[in-house]
C-alpha cells in the first residue's frame, strides 16, 4: 500500500506517494528526476547511490523511502547549480566540486557525484582529515576506472581549500 | 563478427590499432579516393574526412555497416556563425576520446579547444568510424580529424589569400583567424563559411600531403586539456544512458533464466499482472515486464520467476574449468616442435599457467532507453560500438538499419565490455510492445551473469637455456583466451607460439588488452623462473634477451622503471615476507614496464609500491594518459589477486560486488607513474597496454618473497607462505 512521505530534498519540501519499501534511490531518480545519484549494485557495496540524510552518508539503494520521512536529503544536485549563473564559469561550484574539477579527478565520471558527496560529508565531520580518515571515508565507494589516485588528490585539495 | 570468435575480435582490434590502417571505398566512390573531400553544405561548410591510406587497399574492416558507401572517419562543419562542430563515430566511456579528438581538431584549425563542439556516436549524425576499441582512436581517428581540420585551415588560408590578392604563403592562422601581418588584415572561419560560393569555388581535393602541425609547434595537442563536459560531471548534470528519460516512459525488466542454457517450459502470466501497472511482454522466449517504476517492474519479474518452470542443461563448473578447456580445443594443441632442443639444453623448464574468467564490471550497468516514432526507433545506449549495435538492434527487430538510430551519451565505463546491444534490443522490443518509451537498466547481478567475460586461459610454456643462460628455444600455447601479445619480444632463435581456440562455457568477448593480459602474465612469470634457473637477476636476464635495436623501446621503459624504483638496491634487500618483482611488455605499438614491491600481510598479498613507465609515442594529453596508466595498473591488481568468476551448474556464484572483489582505494599502492614522451613517434592508444604488466610483476614479487613461483591468476598463496608475514605488517 502506497504511503505519502514528506521530506526535504536539496532544501526544497517534497511530497511523494510511494510504496514505503521502494528504495530512496528510485524515488530520487524516478519521481524527482534527480539522476546525479546512480545505481551501481543494489546492495550498498559500491557507493554509487550515496546521498546525505541529515548530513550523514546513506546508501540510497538499500534505504526504504519511508525511512526518510521528515528528514533532509542532500544530493549532488543540491550542491551547486548545474549551469554557471554567469560567464565566470566555476564560480558557483561547491569547493569540493571545484577541487574535483581542478584535479580532473574522473574518467567516466559515473562515481564522481558520490565521491564528491562523500567528501562533503567527511569534511563537515572532520575538516582536517588524516590520510587514514580519508581512506576510511572513501573506501566504500567504487571507481571502476580505478582513478583512485586522482580522486584522493582531489579530496586532499578540497580539504586544504576548507571544503 | 560473432563475439564468441576471439580471432575475429583480435583481427578487428589489431586492424583498429594499426597506425596505417587499411580502408577501401565502395564502387560508387572509385575515382575519388585518396583525398580529403570538401563540400559545401546548405548552411556553412561541411568537410568530410576520408582516410588517406585507402588507395589500393581492398579490405573494408569498419565493422559497423556503412553500406556500400564510403568509409568516413569524421565530418567537420563550420557554421556561418563560425561555430565549429566535429562529428565522430567514436564514443566516450571515460578513456578520453572526447578530449583528444577535440584537441586534434583545435590544433589543426588553429582555434582554442573550447571552440570545438564534438558530436559523438549518433548514428543519424556521425559517420561510421567503426568500433571504439583496440586502442584505435588515437592512431587512427586522431590523425583523420587532424587531416580534415588541416584541410579546413588550408581552405581558410586560400580563401583569405584570394580575397586579399596575396600569396597564401603570407597568410598565417592564429587564434581562429587568417592573418596577413603586413597589412593587418584578418578573416575568420565564420566569413569563410558565410561565403559559400567562394568556398565552393575553392572546393578541391586537399593536397595529398596535407601539412599537419609538427609536434614541437603543438598548442592544443600535447597539453593536459580538461574533458570538455567536465563541469557536467562534477555537478551531476551529465545524463548517462541510464539517466535518460522520455515523456510517458516505462521501466523494463527481463525475466532471466536461472542458469545458462535453461529453457522456459511454463509460466503463469497472471503473476506479473498482479502488480499494479505492470504489463507482461512475451514474444517466444523473450519475457519481460514494463511498469511505471523500476520497483514495480522488479516485483512483477520476481513474482513471475516464482511461477516459472525451467528445463536446465548440464554446464561445466569453474572448479574444473581448466581441464574442460584443455579437453575442448577446436584443434589438437601442437606439440613443442623443439623437443630435441629442449632435451639438448643445459637447462630446461616447462610450466602451465591458468587465468580465470573475469568481468569488466563497469559501474554503469548495460542500459538503454528506446523510443519509437512510427516505424523508427531511437535507442540511447551504453556501447562502444554504435553502428554495430544499430545493426544488431535492426536485425533483432526485423527493421532496416535506417530505421534504427543509436545515440551514445558519454557512458559509465567500457573496458572492452560494451560491444553488444543487449539492453538496447530489450528496450526496443519492450517499447514496441508497450507503445511507450522504455528504459532498461540491468542489475549488477544481470551484468555479472549475462554480459560477456574476459576468457579464461590455460597456457603452456617450455623453454631451453644453454650453459651461458641464454634462451635456445621457446614454446608458448594459449588455450581459449587469444593470441594478443603471444609472440615473445625476447631474442630466441627458435620460437613457436600458438593460440588454440576452445569451447568456452561462458560467453566471452573483448576486455582491456584481452589475451595480452594472460599471455604477458605467463611469459613474464616464466621469464623469472628461467632467470632463477639461469642464476641471473630478472632485469639482467631480460635485458640480455632484448635486442638493442628492435627491442629499444621496451628496453627503455624497463631500464627507466628499474632505475626509478632502485631495482638493484631493493632486490638485494632481505625483509621477511617482502619481495620485489618486475615485468615488461609491448602491445599495440606501445611499451610498458613496472617494478613492484609486495608484502605478505595477514595471509594476503599486498602491493605496497609500484613504479610503472609507459611509452606510446608522442603524448597527446599527459594528464589523461597518466590517468589511463594508473587506472590500468590498479584495475589490473583485481584479476591478479582476487577477481575470478565462480560458477556451478550454469549459474554465477559471485554475481555481486560483495562477492566479486574489485580494487578499492585501499588497494592502491604507492605509485610512481612515468611517461616516456617520444615526439618522434606516432601516438599509440593507451587504454590497454598499461594493464598487461602489473599481474606478472606481482607474481614475480611474490616469487621473490616466498621462493615459490605463481602459476595462476588470481594468485593463491600456499598455507606456509601465508604465514611468512612481512616484518611490520
Amino acid at each position: 500500500m502506497d504511503v505519502t512521505i514528506n521530506f526535504t530534498v536539496n532544501g526544497r519540501q517534497r511530497t511523494v506517494t510511494v510504496d514505503p519499501e521502494r528504495p530512496l534511490l528510485d524515488v530520487l531518480r524516478e519521481e524527482l528526476q534527480l539522476t546525479g545519484t546512480k545505481y551501481g549494485c543494489g546492495e550498498g557495496r559500491c557507493g554509487a547511490c550515496t546521498v546525505l540524510v541529515d548530513g550523514k552518508r546513506v546508501r540510497s539503494c538499500i534505504t526504504p523511502a519511508a525511512s526518510v520521512a521528515g528528514k533532509e536529503v542532500l544530493t549532488i544536485e543540491g550542491l551547486a547549480p548545474s549551469r554557471p549563473p554567469t560567464a565566470t564559469e566555476g564560480a558557483a561550484l561547491h569547493p569540493v566540486q571545484a577541487a574535483f574539477l581542478a584535479e580532473g579527478a574522473f574518467q567516466c565520471g559515473y562515481c564522481t557525484p558520490v565521491m564528491i558527496m562523500t567528501t562533503v560529508a567527511l569534511l563537515q565531520e572532520t575538516p582536517h582529515p588524516t590520510d587514514a580518515q580519508i581512506l576510511t571515508a572513501v573506501n566504500g565507494n567504487l571507481c571502476r576506472c580505478c582513478d583512485y589516485p586522482r580522486i584522493l588528490k582531489a579530496v586532499h585539495r578540497a580539504a586544504e581549500a576548507g571544503g | 563478427m560473432t563475439l564468441e570468435n576471439l580471432r575475429e575480435i583480435e583481427k578487428l582490434e589489431a586492424a583498429l590499432s594499426d597506425p596505417e590502417p587499411e580502408e577501401t571505398y565502395g564502387p560508387a566512390e572509385r575515382g575519388m579516393t585518396r583525398r580529403t573531400f570538401l563540400k559545401v553544405a546548405g548552411a556553412g561548410l561541411l568537410i568530410t574526412v576520408m582516410p588517406l591510406e585507402a588507395l589500393g587497399q581492398a579490405f573494408r574492416r569498419g565493422r559497423g555497416d556503412g553500406g556500400p558507401g564510403v568509409s568516413v572517419a569524421a565530418r567537420i562543419h563550420i557554421g556561418k556563425d563560425g561555430a565549429i562542430t566535429v562529428m565522430t563515430g567514436k564514443v566516450e566511456g571515460g578513456q578520453g576520446a572526447r578530449t583528444e579528438l577535440t584537441q586534434a581538431a583545435a590544433e589543426e584549425l588553429g582555434v582554442p579547444p573550447d571552440r570545438v563542439q564534438l558530436v559523438m556516436a549518433d548514428t543519424d549524425l556521425v559517420p561510421d568510424d567503426g568500433i571504439t576499441a583496440g586502442s584505435g582512436s588515437t592512431p587512427r581517428s586522431v590523425p583523420a580529424v587532424r587531416r580534415g581540420a588541416a584541410a579546413a585551415r588550408g581552405l581558410l588560408v586560400a580563401f583569405a589569400a584570394k580575397q586579399w590578392g596575396v600569396d597564401a604563403g603570407q597568410v598565417e592562422v592564429r587564434d581562429g583567424k587568417a592573418v596577413h601581418a603586413a597589412t593587418r588584415r584578418e578573416l575568420t572561419y565564420a566569413e569563410l563559411a558565410a561565403d559559400a560560393d567562394q568556398a565552393k569555388a575553392l572546393q578541391q581535393p586537399a593536397p595529398e600531403g596535407v601539412v599537419l602541425t609538427p609536434v614541437k609547434e603543438w598548442k592544443a595537442l600535447g597539453q593536459s586539456v580538461a574533458r570538455p563536459n567536465a563541469r557536467d560531471i562534477v555537478t551531476g548534470a551529465h545524463r548517462y544512458p541510464s539517466d535518460m528519460t522520455a515523456p510517458g516512459m516505462l521501466y523494463g525488466r527481463m525475466l532471466r533464466a536461472p542458469s545458462y542454457g535453461a529453457k522456459l517450459k511454463n509460466l503463469d502470466p497472471a503473476a506479473a499482472q498482479a502488480i499494479p501497472g505492470a504489463v507482461l511482454v512475451r514474444e517466444d522466449s523473450f519475457v519481460g515486464v514494463v511498469a511505471p517504476t523500476t520497483f514495480a517492474a522488479e516485483k512483477a519479474v520476481a513474482a513471475l520467476a516464482q511461477t516459472a518452470d525451467w528445463e536446465t542443461t548440464a554446464q561445466p563448473d569453474s572448479n574444473t574449468i581448466f581441464d574442460y578447456l584443455r579437453q575442448h580445443t577446436h584443434e589438437p594443441v601442437p606439440q613443442n616442435p623443439y623437443a630435441a632442443d629442449v632435451a639438448a639444453a643445459a637447462k630446461s623448464l616447462k610450466q602451465t599457467y591458468t587465468v580465470a574468467y573475469v568481468q569488466h564490471a563497469p559501474l554503469e550497468p548495460r542500459s538503454a532507453l528506446a523510443a519509437w516514432d512510427g516505424g523508427k526507433v531511437t535507442v540511447w545506449l551504453t556501447t562502444q560500438n554504435p553502428f554495430g549495435c544499430r545493426n544488431e538492434i535492426s536485425r533483432a527487430l526485423g527493421l532496416n538499419a535506417a530505421d534504427v538510430r543509436v545515440i551514445v551519451p558519454d557512458f559509465g565505463g567500457g573496458f572492452g565490455g560494451r560491444h553488444t546491444a543487449e539492453a538496447g534490443v530489450e528496450a526496443a522490443r519492450l517499447a514496441r510492445a508497450a507503445g511507450k518509451p522504455v528504459l532498461v537498466r540491468w542489475t549488477r547481478r544481470e551484468e555479472f551473469t549475462w554480459a560477456y567475460f574476459r576468457p579464461a586461459a590455460v597456457i603452456d610454456i617450455e623453454a631451453g637455456l644453454d650453459a651461458a643462460g641464454t634462451l635456445t628455444s621457446w614454446y608458448h600455447v594459449n588455450i581459449n583466451s587469444g593470441g594478443s601479445a603471444i609472440g615473445t619480444p625476447y631474442r630466441v632463435a627458435k620460437a613457436k607460439t600458438q593460440f588454440a581456440q576452445a569451447d568456452s562455457p561462458l560467453r566471452i568477448g573483448s576486455y582491456r588488452a584481452l589475451a595480452a593480459t594472460a599471455n604477458n602474465f605467463a611469459r613474464e612469470a616464466f621469464m623469472d623462473e628461467l632467470a632463477a634457473a639461469a642464476g641471473r637477476d630478472p632485469l639482467k636476464f631480460r635485458l640480455a634477451h632484448l635486442d638493442k635495436t628492435d627491442g629499444a623501446r621496451l628496453r627503455a621503459v624497463l631500464e627507466t622503471a628499474a632505475e626509478r624504483f632502485d631495482w638493484a638496491g631493493r632486490r638485494r634487500k632481505k625483509e621477511p615476507g617482502v619481495g620485489v618483482g618486475l615485468a615488461c611488455g609491448t602491445e599495440k605499438n606501445s611499451c610498458a614496464a613496472v617494478c613492484v614491491e609486495v608484502a605478505i600481510e595477514q595471509g594476503e598479498v599486498v602491493v605496497r609500491r609500484a613504479c610503472q613507465v609507459f611509452e606510446c609515442g608522442a603524448v597527446l594529453n599527459p594528464a589523461n594518459l597518466t590517468s589511463q596508466v594508473h587506472g590500468c595498473l590498479v584495475m589490473g591488481i583485481g584479476p591478479a589477486l582476487r577477481e575470478e568468476m565462480e560458477f556451478e551448474k550454469g549459474a554465477i556464484l559471485n554475481a555481486s560486488f560483495s562477492k566479486y572483489l574489485v580494487p578499492r582505494f585501499r588497494d592502491v599502492p604507492e605509485l610512481d607513474i612515468h611517461l616516456l614522451d617520444r615526439p618522434d613517434l606516432p601516438s599509440a592508444g593507451a587504454g590497454e597496454t598499461p594493464i598487461i604488466v602489473i599481474a606478472p610483476a606481482i607474481a614475480n614479487a611474490v616469487f621473490h618473497a616466498t621462493g615459490r613461483p605463481m602459476h595462476r591468476m588470481p594468485m593463491r598463496l600456499a598455507k606456509d607462505e601465508k604465514t611468512a608475514e612481512a616484518g611490520h605488517s
